[in-house]
């Protein structure tokens, strides 16, 4: 039995996803810019799903511009405001965005960008006031996460929307970890970024929304597909697959009760903290940290027995190891180091207990070869 | 995040079954290298009676590797006089664990490193 419990990385495609799309891979395979029959088909599915999706978010049609997912949807919204707003040269992000926000906005800085990138409180939160202090003339958009991959923790988008609304400057978030899991009221936002494989659609397939009147340029040329903005032949048993996944139910309910059991049963265990706010935080995220051992030999230890888990710990390199993110909250040394992230999906409903008493053994036997106790230092 | 290390079975073996793992009384020496905000911590300790290592214990905070390393090195120099367990390096280690894989390689100067130094620290106690 394995225990998958690693939805933020990706998810597995539901089976009534994985028969759309096999339909589109072996009898609706026609190219949609093809006149004939084949193609004029295949065209329709598009346009059902993009339809479809643009109901479920309550945008126009034209507004949806699918993309391979959500590093290039991330990328098209930086860069193309970019290019088509060449007189401003300012960008606001924070610390705790995904890489593909990140690296952006470091290759922009190269080509003379003056990016902010604004700090999280030690719940992982931003303040909404910090943005608003760092908005001038010069700023062309304000990019903040909704959800956070690793601590699941949920930013005041609304919020920051009304403020750059109000300055007149563009608003992009990255929806990849929120999006269908939480609510989004998109009447403040610009811009923002799907993926498909982050909601048992498959992998290689997005879309950025992009809110009618923006000013933006593609960043890939071509045939002219997706009304201009994203050229290439469209990916369409991705894009029937995404537009499929809408109808998957979360099962939102039973999973957080899930994790809040586990969440319970993981702070029995000596020197244990939860990472990031429980208030505002996705419900099927767990970020934990065991004082005195490393999150490597503990994801592989669990690996062993059946649960699937992954860990901010980075010991990859000398260099890049501690997690950013957890860095950015304030984490202790000795904790950062031991953090595991979970993220929950249905097969971990009525495995709750297996889950706690594994990661429990675990611990407990990777706290015996560490020189550091957790006792010693509770003692004092 | 990352995950997807392939580590060989004799890596893991001495990962899950870790040799001479613990805490020792009154070692005749000892030694921690690393630092807690790296994330690899080695400690080890030594009992030495006529030049030898009569017995050695570790304990470690790290990755896999890290771990495996220090079960190996503590493993091929007990029962060696300090001369042979001097000249004992990371290479020796790796070499005998097989194989680590390539970003993993730093992790094993730790136990060969805490090793040299317990045996410094020895000595200038001596
Ligand atoms: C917050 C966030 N943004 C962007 C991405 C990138 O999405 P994709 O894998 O579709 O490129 C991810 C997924 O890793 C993510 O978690
Ligand atoms: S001890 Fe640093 S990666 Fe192994």
């Amino acid at each position: 039995m394995k225990i998958y419990l690693d939805n933020a990385a990706t998810t597995k495609v539901y089976p009534e996803v994985a028969k759309k799309v096999q339909e589109l891979f072996v009898d609706k395979y026609g190219n949609a810019s093809s006149l004939h029959s084949i193609g004029t088909e295949v065209r329709k599915k598009i346009d059902e799903a993009r339809g479809k999706i643009a109901r479920f978010i309550g945008a126009e049609i034209s507004e949806i511009i699918f993309t391979s997912g959500g590093t290039e949807s991330n990328n098209l919204a930086l860069r193309g405001l970019a290019k088509a707003n060449p007189d401003k040269k300012h960008i606001i992000t924070s610390v705790i965005e995904h890489p593909s926000i990140l690296e952006t906005c470091k290759d922009l800085e190269k080509s003379g960008y003056k990016i902010d990138y604004i700090g999280v409180n030690s719940e992982g939160i931003i303040d909404v006031g910090e943005i608003e202090k760092l908005i001038s003339e010069n700023t062309l958009v304000v990019s903040i996460m909704h959800v956070n991959n690793e601590i699941g923790t949920i930013q005041p988008v609304e919020k920051i929307g009304k403020v750059c609304k109000k300055a007149e400057v563009y608003f992009h978030t990255d929806a990849v970890q929120g999006f269908k899991k939480i609510d989004l009221d998109i009447k403040d936002i610009n811009l923002f970024s799907v993926s498909g494989h982050k909601i048992h659609a498959p992998k290689g397939i997005g879309f950025l929304y992009i809110k009618k009147g923006t000013n933006i340029s593609a960043i890939i040329t071509g045939g002219g597909q997706e009304n201009k903005l994203r050229s290439g032949t469209e990916n369409v048993p991705g894009i029937v697959g995404l537009a499929t996944a809408l109808d998957v139910d979360n099962k939102n309910n039973e999973i957080k009760k899930s994790r809040d059991k586990i969440i319970e049963g993981l702070l029995k265990i000596h020197g244990t903290k939860i990472n990031g706010s429980m208030n505002n935080r996705i419900y099927h995220n767990i970020n934990v940290s065991f004082y005195g051992i490393e999150g490597e030999s503990l994801m592989l230890m669990l690996d062993k027995d059946g649960i699937c888990v992954s860990t901010g710990s980075a010991c990859a390199s000398a260099k890049l190891k501690e997690s950013y993110v957890l860095k950015a909250i304030g984490v202790e040394d000795l904790y950062i180091h031991g953090s595991l992230r979970l993220t929950l999906g249905d097969d971990v409903v009525g495995n709750e207990d297996y889950v706690i008493n594994k990661i429990k053994k675990n611990v407990e036997k990777l706290r015996e070869i560490s020189p550091f106790k957790f006792e010693k230092i509770a003692r004092k | 995040m990352r995950s997807n290390i392939d580590y060989n079975k004799k890596v893991l073996e001495h990962f899950e079954n870790p040799r001479n793992m613990g805490e020792m009384k009154n070692p005749d020496a000892e030694a921690t290298v690393g630092n807690p905000r790296c994330g690899d911590v080695l400690k080890i300790m030594l009992k030495i009676r006529d030049d030898k290592i009569k017995d050695i214990k570790f304990q470690t905070m790290g990755c896999v590797a890290a771990i495996a390393t220090s079960s190996m090195a503590t493993k091929i120099v007990k029962g060696k006089t300090i001369n042979e367990a001097k000249k004992i390096t990371n290479v020796d280690v790796a070499k005998a664990l097989g194989e680590l894989p390539p970003i993993k390689i730093h992790c094993s100067n730790l136990a060969a490193d805490a090793l040299r130094k317990a045996i410094e620290n020895w000595k200038k106690f001596d």
